[in-house]
C-alpha cells in the first residue's frame, strides 16, 4: 500500500491540520446521508459536509503546492495513513446520535468561525482567501447547530438526556481545540496564523449563551485528550480511512 | 493598430462566448450574471486566460463549469483557453447582477437580500419576498436547501415553498 509522508513545514503541517479536521469531519457528517432524522436535517448535514469537504480540498491543493513535491489534493486526502493525519481527535469519533452530531458540529463551528473571521487578515493571501469564504459557511455551520444544541437542550427528556450524554462524551476533546504548540507559535508571531489564545474567549462566550439557552451546566475542565494534531489518533481513524480511501486503495490511480 | 484591436476583438469573442455558459444548477442564470466570470484576457503566449471564482467551498459545479468555458471558447474557434480557479478576491452574491437577480426571480428563486444570512447566532431572519408573488409574509423552512447556495422558504400568502439564494 502506497503510504506518502508530506514534507511538514511550519506551514504545510498547519495547512494539514485545518484540511484535515475540515476531511474527517465532513467525512462523519456525511455517514448521515439516508439515515438523518428529517429531510431538512438530510439536507442540512450534508451540505455541511460538503461545505468542509470543499474547504479541505483548497487547503490541500494549497499545501501540496506550498510542499512543491507535485502532489495534488486527492493524493493527501486518500494516500495518508493514520499516523499523517493531524486532525483534532474530536472529528474522528463516531458519528454517535444526531445530539452528538449536533453537539460535536457546534463545539467546532464555535471554534472555526472566530478563526476563519481572523485568518481573513492572514498575512498569507491563499490562506487569507480560502478563510474569506470558510468564515461566512461557519456563520451557517455555528447558527445551525447552536440553534439544535439548544431545542434538544431544551427539548423533551429523551433530548435533553441525550445532548447530557453527548457533553460527558465531547467535553475532554475540546481541549485540543486550542493547543499551540513551536509550530503555532512561529506562524502565529510572523501574521499567517491567529492565535487561539485570543479566540478563546468567543468560543466561550458563544458555548455559554448556547448552553444557558440550552439548560445545560458546562462541564469543569476535566483532564484533555489529545494527540491527533500530531499523528496519536484513536482507533476510530483507521476504520474511518478505510471506508473513505477504500476505492483509491484497491484501485490505485483510478479516475473517473 | 491592426494587432491591438485584434487582440480586442479576440478577448471580446471570448468573452462573450464563456458569459453565455450557465450554472448547470441554475440554467436560468450565466456564469458572468452570476459572477463567476472574473478576467478574459490574451496570455503571453497568445493563449485565452479565464478566471472563474468559486462560490462556495464545496461546489461541485466548478469543475463542470471550468469544463464548459472551455468547450465555449474553443467552440467559438478561439483555440483552448486556460481557465484559472482564483480565490481572492473571494465571491460574494453582492456579484450577483440586476439581471441576474431578475433571472433567479423569474425561475422562482428569491435573489440574497444583501446583509442577511450573517449572523452566527441569535437574532432574527432577514426578511425574504416571495419570488412567486411578492409578499414579505415568508418564513424559512431550512437553513439549508437543494443546493449549497440556498435555503428553503414558504410563502405564508401564495402558499407555496421556494429556494432562496442565501447571502453570501
Amino acid at each position: 500500500m502506497t503510504t506518502i509522508a508530506v514534507a511538514e513545514s511550519d506551514l504545510t503541517l498547519a495547512l494539514l491540520r485545518l484540511a484535515d479536521t475540515a476531511l474527517v469531519h465532513g467525512h462523519r457528517l456525511s455517514e448521515w446521508c439516508g439515515h438523518a432524522p428529517m429531510l431538512e436535517e438530510e439536507l442540512a448535514l450534508a451540505n455541511i459536509a460538503l461545505d468542509l469537504i470543499g474547504q479541505a480540498r483548497t487547503l490541500y491543493a494549497y499545501a501540496a503546492e506550498v510542499e512543491g513535491a507535485g502532489r495534488t489534493e486527492d493524493d493527501l486526502a486518500y494516500l495518508r495513513d493514520a499516523p499523517q493525519y493531524r486532525n483534532v481527535l474530536i472529528a474522528e469519533l463516531p458519528k454517535g446520535d444526531f445530539a452528538f452530531t449536533i453537539l460535536r458540529a457546534f463545539l467546532l463551528a464555535a471554534q472555526a468561525r472566530p478563526f476563519w473571521q481572523e485568518a481573513t487578515g492572514s498575512r498569507d493571501a491563499t490562506l487569507a482567501a480560502i478563510a474569506a469564504k470558510a468564515e461566512k459557511e461557519a456563520a451557517y455551520h455555528l447558527r445551525h447547530a447552536g440553534e439544535w444544541v439548544i431545542r434538544l437542550g431544551d427539548g423533551t427528556e429523551e433530548s435533553r438526556r441525550r445532548m447530557l450524554d453527548a457533553l460527558d462524551a465531547l467535553w475532554p476533546y475540546t481541549g485540543e481545540l486550542f493547543e499551540v504548540d513551536a509550530s503555532d507559535h512561529a506562524l502565529i508571531a510572523a501574521g499567517v496564523l491567529p492565535d487561539p489564545a485570543a479566540l478563546r474567549p468567543r468560543w466561550d462566550a458563544a458555548v455559554d449563551r448556547v448552553f444557558a439557552e440550552a439548560g445545560l451546566a458546562r462541564p469543569a475542565d476535566p483532564w484533555m485528550q489529545t494527540g491527533g494534531r500530531s499523528g496519536r489518533h484513536t482507533e476510530h481513524l483507521g476504520h474511518l480511512l478505510a471506508v473513505m480511501q477504500h476505492l483509491q486503495r484497491a484501485y490505485p490511480g483510478a479516475t473517473w | 493598430m491592426v494587432r491591438v484591436l485584434e487582440r480586442e476583438r479576440t478577448i471580446a469573442a471570448a468573452r462573450a462566448a464563456a458569459a453565455r455558459v450557465v450554472d448547470p444548477e441554475i440554467p436560468a442564470l450565466s456564469i458572468a450574471d452570476l459572477g463567476v466570470l472574473r478576467d478574459v484576457r490574451l496570455g503571453a503566449d497568445g493563449m485565452i486566460e479565464i478566471d472563474i471564482t468559486p462560490t462556495y467551498s464545496g461546489c461541485p459545479a466548478m469543475r463542470l463549469i471550468a469544463l464548459e468555458v472551455e468547450a465555449a471558447v474553443e467552440a467559438a474557434g478561439l483555440g483552448r483557453p486556460r481557465v484559472n480557479l482564483v480565490l481572492a478576491p473571494a465571491w460574494t452574491t453582492d456579484w450577483i447582477t440586476p439581471a441576474g437577480r431578475e433571472a433567479l426571480r423569474r425561475s422562482g428563486i428569491a435573489p440574497p437580500v444583501p446583509g442577511g444570512g450573517r449572523r452566527a447566532l441569535f437574532g432574527a431572519d432577514e426578511t425574504v419576498p416571495c419570488p412567486h408573488c411578492g409578499s414579505a409574509t415568508t418564513e424559512k423552512l431550512s437553513e439549508f436547501g437543494s443546493t449549497a447556495c440556498k435555503a428553503l422558504w414558504r410563502c405564508r400568502a401564495c402558499g407555496e415553498p421556494f429556494d432562496y439564494f442565501k447571502c453570501h
